[in-house]
């Protein structure tokens, strides 16, 4: 059986040669997108025009086509790209060479490299990777090299950083269904940076550590974009013996232990079953499936999604998998057996996404009948010890299935094939693409090479922030609340944080828990806080120093602050603020006031204690704002003896 | 060898020389940023002495500076040997014969992944190797006739291209498709409308917008429109073959003398001006717009006529323009001149005297529109009647590059300005028409709302 996550020791990790590696993409905060002058970050589902295109493979320089780029071809998917006035020019689609790249996010790019402590390189040449699932309407992504072999530290050790590089965004899928493939363009082109480790992550919980320090270090600069879709992980993953597989995209952090954990599975179970089949003696050179249309024997099913195809006189065949026994049942991750492994390939290759899109001898859910199974199985003249896979579709699309379905046959007496996987609900992976060989990069002939120069390093280095590691350590000797050290390494207002508390003096804890906890309890409310620019916050925190006005009115003023400055905020709110002196006087008043008519202590209370809370009310109520509640409970703690033993 | 340094020079050349490494040398480099492994790659010839440019194992390519370089070694030697494959291009006797005269641009290339050059493919065992299509369509033959990008295609050229046109027509070829550069493609379309004359096949002119080493290229989709029309259309005329939309549907074949490179980068930039193009073509047939065009015919009969006079100019009118533009053409003997004026054809008066010397001196002088669109027509003010006194004839609704060619076709043949007048306002190849229709001009306005509409719905 397939172990679940969480069953196995580090040990047993170790003993599995378990090896993972992270590509993290991270998007810049830029005003502009990479090549063009469109906005960057402005998303929407409208769209204003569409338009057609195909991708073609280009041969390489051996004569044959790349892996990938043969099987988007064998797809014939019609890709639909949606434009949007605001969010697309001509470039996007592919109409208007390049504009030289966007000097802000070169800056931010080799400020992380800086802090990755990479080799900077002194000049940077575009370059063209290949993509032919069309999510780039070039058919290519515009991508270049900033840094090499950098490192971050990761317990007593270090974690190797292979490259840097500075690229653009691809578009947002919106559907894949047939031959049909639409995008919206709206992200296409924006300024994303692509972090690359050494596969030096020994188990699944250290790949998400990893992850989070690296999110960490891009955040650190305050110039990365944050919130849904702004970090995307690729993780790779592999055992001994086994092959390095690549899963895309995966959204959060947390889920990667669990996703990686099941791809070393996968991989294990993959090794299992090609060691079975060379027990069989079956080899990839001589084993030979047959195929047979079995349209007519099915006539009269009652399963339905064949009964569908019969009806709109599309084909049935049934495959004959000699000596296949006991396989394509054999379990390879939760919920999943080798059988998915095939379905996957049919859905992505043959465009027959509607599932089940093929069933089998093994399948267990119910489909055809005893009775129809025993007829095909005479017909094809199956042994006790074969499998027999039945797929369905057009004439066109059956041919590529029945091919791809016997590809996938022969790749498993030779392991595991090389393959980029996605991320699915379940944590577990689903086939995406074959694995993209190592001929997909050339050079982008329409953009001279970017000298860096010595000059433009020196002034990106004097700027360069607090490596994250640094400012925890730095936040904890502080005593600041747990819940807020994390959020402030990474947030935008950490600097006006350490400003706000070595400038002005101010408690930092009083400050961290504003900044982090009342910032996030405020836009909760729906105030919008990052309207609020930061000198104004200063302004506010410097008041607050010159006891201009008391800390329980922070949020009021903050309320008010996203539509104006703090001074209107703070005039609006009308307060003196009271002195000691002050408060001592209208602390002997307020007791004066109360003392006879509305104090009747009953028996057995602590007759102080219940006059200091009493009038403890009164007097908040009286001064909120105008001096800190603390010091008018010490005020009141200091007098309240003494005018009681006035009376 | 020489090429041991392909394209570097001063410091950059000197810090090889010094390493004892050389292009294609795979090396460590140790360096003030750290080190570099990778291949050295040449160098564009164009790019400065400072750097040296890497191939890192993941693919890609960086610049270091020389003066970060502190000690390079080299591990091996591994030169880079480009070929692009070739699989023999089937025949079928069932199928037309086409040819495929190349000028130059590329219509099917192959990459080379190392350096990013550009490899033409053009035998019909390369072009096979990419776009294996074509053999459903037809039998294919090439002939590179020349390899200079579209700016330089000029006189010679053109009377080359015309002669082997000749040749292909006498031998009984079935269609003829001409490779060529985008950028003045039309200007040969032209031309070759009236140096081949009565031609029996199409002649279909293609290139590509995009080179055919990008997967989103227009090339192989133009080639096979191309071909197919060579291959299969009705209209035995000189034709521009490119993309309609900018979407991958279908293409455009458009007159040789009325079609315009309207956009520096849009696939879809070819547009027939002042009328509609004649046919529209995709993988599974030709629709045709028009029905006044030259049919194909069985006879192997064509009338080749290549003379040319290359002193002749175009001369784009712009307000204030001085006397002596016109003036230095006179002087330096031009024989011929179109004016793209202004509007309905007009200059300002300060030309009025250069051009009366020059129709005096016996220049020929013709009037075109720069407004592309539409007829010269010199008798509504009263400016245009005084030019047309001094001489200037107006070229109706010739385009300006077409009237350039076509007089240096006409001057070529007789310096009569009479007869050179009598041959030029008599249409040989459409170009000019005695009508516009209504839809010869459209150019939709972005941003109105049924131009929106009409966007949301169809892929253009
Ligand atoms: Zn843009």
């Amino acid at each position: 059986m397939v172990k679940k996550f969480g069953e196995l020791t580090d040990k047993e990790y170790e003993k599995l040669g378990f090896k993972c590696g992270l590509e993290i993409h991270q998007q810049l905060f830029t005003k502009e997108k990479l090549f063009c002058h469109c906005p960057a970050g402005r998303y929407t589902n409208e769209y204003d025009a569409e338009i057609l295109r195909h991708m073609r493979p280009t041969l390489s320089e051996l004569g044959v086509y790349d892996g990938t780029a043969l099987m988007e071809f064998k797809t014939k998917k019609n890709i639909l790209y949606r434009l949007n006035h605001e969010t697309a020019c001509t470039y996007e689609f592919d109409d208007t060479p390049p504009f030289p790249l966007n000097d802000e996010a070169l800056d931010i790019a080799l400020e992380i490299a800086i802090l990755l402590k990479c080799n900077l390189v002194s000049e940077l040449h575009i370059a063209r990777k290949q993509y032919l699932d069309g999510s780039i309407p070039t058919g290519f992504q515009r991508t270049t090299i900033v840094g090499i072999e950098g490192t971050i530290p990761y317990k007593n050790r270090k974690i190797q950083i292979r490259q840097l590089g500075l690229e653009e965004d691809a578009c947002r899928e919106i559907s894949d269904k047939g031959h049909l493939r639409i995008y919206k363009t709206d992200r296409l082109g924006m300024p994303l940076i692509e972090t690359v480790t050494y596969p030096d992550m020994k188990n699944p919980r250290e790949a998400a550590e990893v992850a989070q320090i690296i999110r960490r270090l891009t955040r650190v600069t305050g110039k990365v974009r944050t919130g849904i879709g702004a970090t995307r992980q690729d993780v790779n993953v592999s055992i001994t013996g086994g092959t390095r597989i690549e899963i895309k995209g995966v959204s959060r952090i947390p889920l990667i232990p669990e996703l990686v954990h099941n791809e070393a599975m996968r991989q294990k179970a993959l090794l299992e079953i090609k060691a079975e089949l060379k027990k069989r003696k079956l080899s990839e050179k001589s084993y030979k499936i047959k195929t047979l249309n079995i349209s007519n024997l099915l006539k009269n099913t009652t399963y339905d999604p064949i009964q569908k195809v019969i009806k709109k006189d599309l084909l049935v065949n049934a495959l004959l998998l000699p000596k296949f026994k006991n396989i394509l049942s054999y379990p390879t991750q939760p919920e999943q057996t080798f059988e998915n492994e095939i379905s996957d390939r049919v859905r992505v290759i043959a465009c027959l996404n509607t599932l089940p899109n093929i069933i089998s001898s093994e399948t267990k859910n119910k489909n055809l009948s005893q009775k129809e199974w025993k007829t095909i199985s005479a017909k094809l003249s199956a042994q006790s010890t074969d499998a027999i896979i039945i797929v369905w579709g057009d004439k066109q699309d059956s041919e590529t299935a029945i091919k791809e379905i016997e590809i996938r046959i022969k790749e498993a007496m030779e392991g595991i094939p090389s393959e980029t996987r996605q991320a699915l609900a379940n944590n577990t992976t689903g086939f995406e693409r074959i694995l993209p060989g190592p001929n997909r990069m050339y050079p982008d002939t329409d953009l001279p090479p970017i000298s860096v120069s010595p000059q433009r390093i020196k002034k990106i280095m004097s700027g360069i922030p607090e490596f994250p590691w640094d400012r925890e350590k730095r936040y904890r000797q502080m005593n600041l609340p747990q819940d807020t050290i994390i959020p402030l390494i990474t947030s935008k207002y950490s600097t006006l944080f350490d400003k706000i508390v070595k400038n002005l003096k101010i408690d930092p804890v009083l400050t961290a828990a504003t900044i982090i906890q009342k910032f996030k309890h405020l836009k909760r409310e729906g105030i919008n806080i990052n309207n609020i620019p930061q000198p104004e916050i200063y302004k506010m925190f410097e008041a607050y120093k010159n006891r201009k006005f008391a800390k329980e009115l922070i949020p009021v003023l903050l309320e008010k602050m996203p539509s104006t400055t703090f001074e209107k905020a703070f005039k609006s709110l009308k307060i003196k603020s009271v002195n000691i002196k002050q408060l001592q006087s209208e602390i002997k008043d307020s007791y004066a006031k109360h003392k006879k008519t509305l104090y009747k202590p009953k028996k057995k209370e602590n007759i102080k204690l219940r006059t200091e809370r009493f009038l403890m009310g009164k007097l908040m109520h009286k001064l909120v704002g105008a001096i800190d509640g603390k010091i008018i409970n010490t005020e009141l703690k200091k007098l309240l003896p003494v005018l009681i033993k006035q009376k | 060898m020489a090429d041991d340094y392909k394209g570097y020079r001063g410091k950059a050349k000197d810090t090889l020389i010094e390493h004892k490494v050389r292009v294609w040398s795979d090396v460590v480099i140790d360096s003030t940023r750290g080190e570099f492994i990778g291949i050295i790659l040449p160098r564009s010839e164009t790019a400065d002495d400072k750097h040296i440019v890497v191939k890192l194992r993941t693919g890609y390519n960086v610049g270091l500076a020389v003066d970060t370089i502190k000690r390079i070694k080299e591990m091996s030697y591994k030169e880079a040997i480009y070929k692009i494959p070739e699989k023999e291009f089937p025949y079928d006797p069932k199928k037309p014969n086409v040819k495929l005269l190349g000028t130059g641009g590329t219509i099917a290339s192959r990459l080379d992944y190392r350096t990013g050059a550009v490899i033409p493919a053009f035998s019909p065992g390369e072009l096979y190797g990419s776009v294996p299509e074509l053999a459903d369509i037809c039998n294919l033959n090439t002939e590179k006739l020349y390899g200079v990008f579209s700016e330089n295609m000029g006189p010679d050229q053109w009377r080359g291209t015309a002669e082997a046109i000749g040749k292909e027509i006498k031998k009984g070829i079935d269609g003829i498709v001409i490779g060529h550069g985008t950028d003045t493609m039309h200007h040969t379309a032209a031309i070759l409308s009236f140096m081949v004359q009565n031609s029996p096949v199409p002649i279909v002119m293609v290139g590509s917008q995009r080179s055919s080493d990008r997967p989103s290229s227009d090339a192989a989709l133009n080639l096979m429109h191309a071909t197919k029309t060579a291959a299969e259309s009705d209209i035995a005329e000189v034709m521009v073959c490119m993309f309609g939309p900018t979407s991958d549907e279908y293409g455009l074949l458009h007159r040789g003398t009325r079609v315009r490179k309207m956009h520096s980068s849009y696939r879809s930039t070819f547009r027939t001006i002042g009328d509609i193009p004649l046919a529209l073509v995709d993988n599974d047939k030709i629709t045709p717009l028009k029905t006044d065009y030259n049919h194909r015919r069985k006879d192997k009969k064509v009338t080749i006529n290549t003379a040319f006079e290359e002193k002749v100019s175009i001369v784009y009118y712009y307000p204030n323009m001085k006397p002596d533009i016109i003036e230095s053409l006179i002087d330096h003997d031009y024989k011929g001149i179109i004016i793209a004026g202004t509007g309905l054809g007009h200059v300002n008066k300060p030309l009025y005297e250069p051009i009366k010397r020059a129709c005096k001196k016996g220049i020929a002088v013709y009037m075109t529109v720069q407004t592309l669109w539409g007829y010269v027509q010199m008798y509504v003010y009263d400016t245009g009647r005084d030019l047309m006194d001094m001489g200037i004839v107006p070229a109706a609704n010739m385009l300006p590059e077409v009237a350039y060619v076509k007089l240096g076709w006409v001057l070529g043949q007789t310096k009569n300005l009479e007869k050179v007048k009598k041959m030029m306002l008599t249409p040989i190849a459409g170009e000019i028409t005695t009508r516009e229709p209504y839809d010869g001009y459209l150019i939709y306005q972005g941003g109105l709302p049924e131009i929106t509409e009409f966007l949301k719905k169809h892929n253009r």
